[in-house]
């Protein structure tokens, strides 16, 4: 399946900054479509820091990560943003036509007037466990995320980790599992109370194990696991499995942003201040991942500069048309777009 | 007040800390390598150092969300500490810590 799309705008990276370029773009009728390997939008306020307190947002005193998600979410929820999630950008080129081609790992081509990039610190990639050897079976029998669920089915599955994920498919791959085992370092686990719940009685039912220790590590041949080694309080232990699943958080990495042939200072897209394009005309960058003087990694400068690179996008999506600046708690027009007056 | 830290390469800075920060910001302000990828929200294990035999046990406790992400990382051993968790102050005067190489801006694949 290969899907062509086409939009004035693609924006890389659905953090706080990419949402808000969308709600600035809009007001300026500019449509959007957003990519972002997550599987929701947020960036790193949804997977980093959902419910820890920021300060620093105007006009809110105290909101948390994902309270700022959902919020940006609403605001901008009259533009009709189109969400792409979990996928990655693979190329940017400009053609000869002056448009912009993108390329994803889903065999998806968008093709767009110009592009923002607001990629953060970059694209989320789960971290490796601290696990001798593990490489040689990543992809065979050891995944860190469950893409067909059907790959597990009558398979002894081992999953390690403490978070929503980990409880998650805990919940999501017993009934089709053969056996399943849950794995942790501490009996606490940092996940909804009523997952953690649920696995308790599957625990009490006999119908999964779950036991307290660290991978010490892992058997078997060509890829193939066997049997994982586990280190507990009480001595080792060992665990059948077939498939292992762990579960030990993301990191982030630049990606192939820096394959794109733009300015780059440190890893960090070079801008000019007044327009926050790249190297490339046409190439936006804003939020944590651009470089200029004086730069502050703060959302609160990322919004500020979403307003405006959308000046500067708007040029060349509708070329020659005039732009009138406006407000929103004045002008009759953009308060119809909101979907207020 | 002053911490010590050795960073990647073996090479050791005197840095000025001051009471209140954390070990991190101070680490980031006086730019040696370190990630802090979350920004100092005990999310992310990118500050990760090795504290100095000594230093160890005059710290605060871990938490069990630092613990776990401690253990997340390759390089982990008994005096690891996430840099954000490490509230300066004067009794914490000659501090000394390791940077590690999990905390690098481009970690290595270890």
């Amino acid at each position: 399946m290969s899907d062509v799309i086409e939009t004035d705008v693609v924006i890389i990276g659905a953090g706080p900054v990419g949402l808000f370029a969308v709600f600035e773009l809009g007001l300026l009728d500019v449509k959007c479509h957003l990519i972002d390997i997550l599987d929701r939008a947020g960036g790193q306020c949804a997977e980093l820091y959902p419910e820890k307190p920021i300060y620093d947002i105007p006009g809110f005193p105290m909101v948390t990560g994902q309270g700022l998600v959902d919020n940006l979410m609403q605001q901008i929820a009259p533009f009709g943003p189109q969400f792409h999630f979990s996928r990655i950008v693979n190329t940017l080129e400009k053609q000869a036509d002056g448009r912009f081609k993108l390329t994803t790992d889903v065999d998806e081509t968008f093709y767009c007037k110009a592009v923002v990039i607001a990629a953060g610190g970059g694209s989320f990639q789960p971290k490796r466990p601290p696990v001798e050897g593990i490489e040689a079976y990543e992809g065979k029998s050891v995944f860190y995320a469950v893409r067909k669920m059907e790959d597990f089915r009558d398979q002894d599955v081992v999953i390690v980790g403490g978070g929503d994920s980990a409880l998650d498919w805990t919940l999501s791959l017993e009934p089709i599992a053969r056996s399943l085992t849950l794995v942790h370092r501490r009996p606490e686990f940092k996940a909804a109370p009523a997952s953690v719940n649920k696995m308790q009685e599957l625990v009490a039912a006999g119908r999964i194990n779950f036991l307290t220790g660290q991978v010490a590590r892992l058997e078997g041949e060509d890829g193939q696991l066997s049997v994982v080694h586990l280190s507990m309080a009480s001595g080792e232990a060992t665990v059948h499995a077939t498939r292992m699943l762990p579960f030990f958080g993301l990191t982030m990495k630049l990606g192939p942003v820096a394959d794109w042939g733009l300015e780059l200072n440190d890893n960090l897209i070079t801008v000019d201040t007044e327009k926050f394009e790249s190297s490339v005309p046409g190439i936006f960058a804003i939020g944590d991942i651009n470089h200029y003087p004086g730069k502050l990694k703060l959302i609160l400068s990322g919004f500020h500069e979403a307003a405006l690179m959308a000046q500067a996008a708007k040029a060349i999506v509708s070329p020659g048309e005039r732009v009138v600046f406006q407000y929103t708690t004045s002008s009759t027009k953009l308060q119809k777009k909101l979907g207020v007056a | 007040m002053k911490i010590i830290v050795t960073d990647q390469d073996g090479v050791v800075h005197e840095l000025e800390g001051l009471d209140g920060w954390r070990a991190m910001e101070v680490i980031r302000d006086w730019g040696l390598n370190i990630k802090a990828e979350c920004g100092g929200a005990c999310s992310c294990a990118t500050c990760h150092v090795w504290v100095d035999e000594g230093w160890y046990g005059k710290l605060q406790p871990a938490s069990d969300d630092e613990e776990d992400l401690i253990y997340s990382t390759l390089d982990q051993k008994p005096n690891s500490r996430l840099s954000c968790q490490i509230l300066l102050s004067e009794e914490l005067d000659g501090l000394r810590l390791t940077l590690t190489p999990s905390a690098s801006q481009e970690p290595v694949d270890a």
